[in-house]
């Protein structure tokens, strides 16, 4: 569709603008909910939804390891030097479980896999878009959106969780780590503390934010692999949306998650 | 041959906005036939081909396949539409992921429950009949040839057993020979499945050597067809264009003048 004068007339540009916006709205809307609904229907395909759960939960467990390591350790060191302002050092241990589990645990842990996964689902998908792979499922008798996004989406909302759940050891005893061998704190206060104000529902929050993570990542992926067009541009391109767009909305859902889980606290 | 007639286009158009690709095709495929379409780049015959499957929704028009209309069907009876048919793509379109039995396998496996091991012997023996040795069966896509990536490529296509195979562009890219190979493995393919194929092609050799009609598509709408034999002395002049490949015509290419 092209706009024939968009400098002559600005309002026919912000038009077309937004109603572009709200077609990809609903494309995107048609396009979930097509997905999901083939997540719940059989057939499964359990080696496919197998081999995703290694891809995206065992293979990204370094990097996100990593990831949570230096996060925790660099808010211990950044707290203290707060802290230490106001003599108020104890609450170190506090801050570092509270920031890791609710907050930085599945974010971190979101857009590190977004990079890594959301990428390589959409070039994966993207180029058997463009080499006529995705037809050849339609015609072997396989529905493509059930074979290949299906798998991807169960494996990425279920995994996820997992993942931050190591994401939050890792990140709590990088703050340990610090406090306890840098800054000297006693190690036996540092864990009593850590739990003294931990309360079930931070990490589950973190949780469950984790699974919509995993369910975003791997449905933008899936979705602009699956629409790219015009061979190796066009996947590189899908590529670039499926990241930014993952983790865009991982922040914004972020943003209303907390508030759904801890509002009126 | 109506009688029995597989598949019936009938004033089949097609649009992408205002761009209209198909204007009215009326095409008859009877049972056992192959039929060819010629025509350039950009005539509309992949488009056909897709609307026969069920990848694209005509605008308007009809698809009849074994009297049944093919072109408002959803869910499960557009998969067992589709289930009917084979089809080798002009790239190949192997699954990159899978070694090449279990693409040749892959409907057998995933559509219709076949235990692996059988499967794997069923492959195998279809890779024996488009003359690949059981050695590459566990080799990657990627690994193979141009040719024999399209002969892998047949071999999924024919190894369920469709009763409608279509043929894009079978040749494209390979040398003369292995294009005669592949014409006559089609060949041979169809006449032992006893599928009906329908092929789009541009390549004239190809197309005298597999069909048994031939049919012209140009702008959107079948200018000419009949049978093989007749394409020298048709008196059509778009088809005596074509098929002697000169520029000067009542096709015009849209090349700009330098």
């Amino acid at each position: 569709m092209s706009s024939p004068t968009p400098f002559v007339n600005p309002l026919a540009l912000i038009g077309q603008t937004f109603i572009d916006f709200l077609s990809t709205v609903g494309r995107f809307a048609r396009f979930a909910g097509d997905a999901v609904q083939h997540c719940f229907a059989p057939p499964f395909y359990l080696r496919q939804t197998l081999r995703q759960f290694i891809d995206i939960g065992y293979y990204s467990l370094p990097v996100v390891g990593l990831t949570a390591l230096f996060t925790g350790m660099v808010l211990a060191l950044q707290s203290h030097t707060g802290f230490a302002r106001f003599d108020a050092e104890s609450a170190i241990p506090t801050v570092v479980v509270l920031s890791i589990t609710r907050e930085l645990g599945p974010v971190m842990a979101g857009l590190m896999v977004a990079g890594r996964i959301g990428a390589a689902i959409a070039a994966e998908v993207g180029t058997m878009r463009v080499t006529e792979q995705i037809d050849a499922l339609t015609t072997l008798s396989t529905n493509p959106k059930k074979y290949l996004i299906a798998p991807r989406v169960i494996a990425g909302t279920l995994v996820l969780p997992l993942l931050v759940l190591v994401a939050d050891i890792i990140g709590v005893f990088g703050g340990f780590m610090v406090c306890v061998y840098d800054l000297k704190f006693n190690a036996a206060n540092y864990i009593s503390q850590s739990w003294q104000y931990l309360e079930h529902r931070d990490v589950t929050s973190g949780l469950w934010k984790a699974a919509m993570f995993g369910f975003i990542i791997t449905m933008m992926g899936c979705y602009h692999g699956f629409n790219s067009q015009g061979g190796a541009q066009g996947v590189g391109k899908a590529t670039t949306n499926a990241v930014v767009s993952a983790s865009i909305l991982i922040l914004i859902t972020n943003y209303l998650m907390t508030g759904l889980f801890f509002a009126g606290k | 041959m109506s009688a029995e007639a597989k598949i019936e286009l009938t004033g089949l158009a097609k649009s992408f906005g205002d761009k209209h690709v198909l204007r009215g095709v009326d095409l008859t495929v009877g049972k056992g036939e192959s039929v060819v379409i010629i025509g350039g780049s950009g005539t509309g015959k992949s488009v056909t081909l897709k609307c026969i499957l069920g990848l694209l929704r005509p605008t308007s028009g009809g698809v009849k396949i074994d009297g049944v209309d093919a072109t408002r069907l959803r869910g499960d009876a557009l998969d067992a539409h589709q289930a009917k048919f084979g089809m080798l793509f002009q790239g190949s379109a192997l699954f990159d992921s899978l070694p090449v039995w279990q693409n040749v396998a892959f409907k057998l496996i995933q559509a219709q429950g076949v235990p692996r091991k059988e499967a794997r012997e069923r492959a195998i023996e279809t890779l024996g009949s488009v003359g690949l040795a059981p050695d590459i069966a566990d080799l990657f896509p990627a690994e193979l040839s141009g040719g024999m990536q399209k002969r892998v490529a047949l071999a999924r296509a024919i190894a369920s057993r469709p009763e409608i195979i279509f043929f894009d562009e079978p040749t494209t890219g390979l040398d003369p020979i292995m294009s005669d190979v592949i014409n006559e493995l089609i060949v041979k393919c169809v006449r032992e499945v006893g599928a009906t194929a329908l092929s789009i092609t541009h390549d004239m050799a190809s197309a005298r050597k597999i069909s048994d009609r031939i049919a012209m598509l140009y702008e959107g709408k079948i200018v000419w067809q009949g049978k093989t034999g007749d394409i020298d002395h048709s008196g059509n002049p778009y088809v005596d264009q074509f098929i002697h490949g000169r520029a000067e015509g009542p096709i015009k290419m849209q090349v700009r003048r330098l």
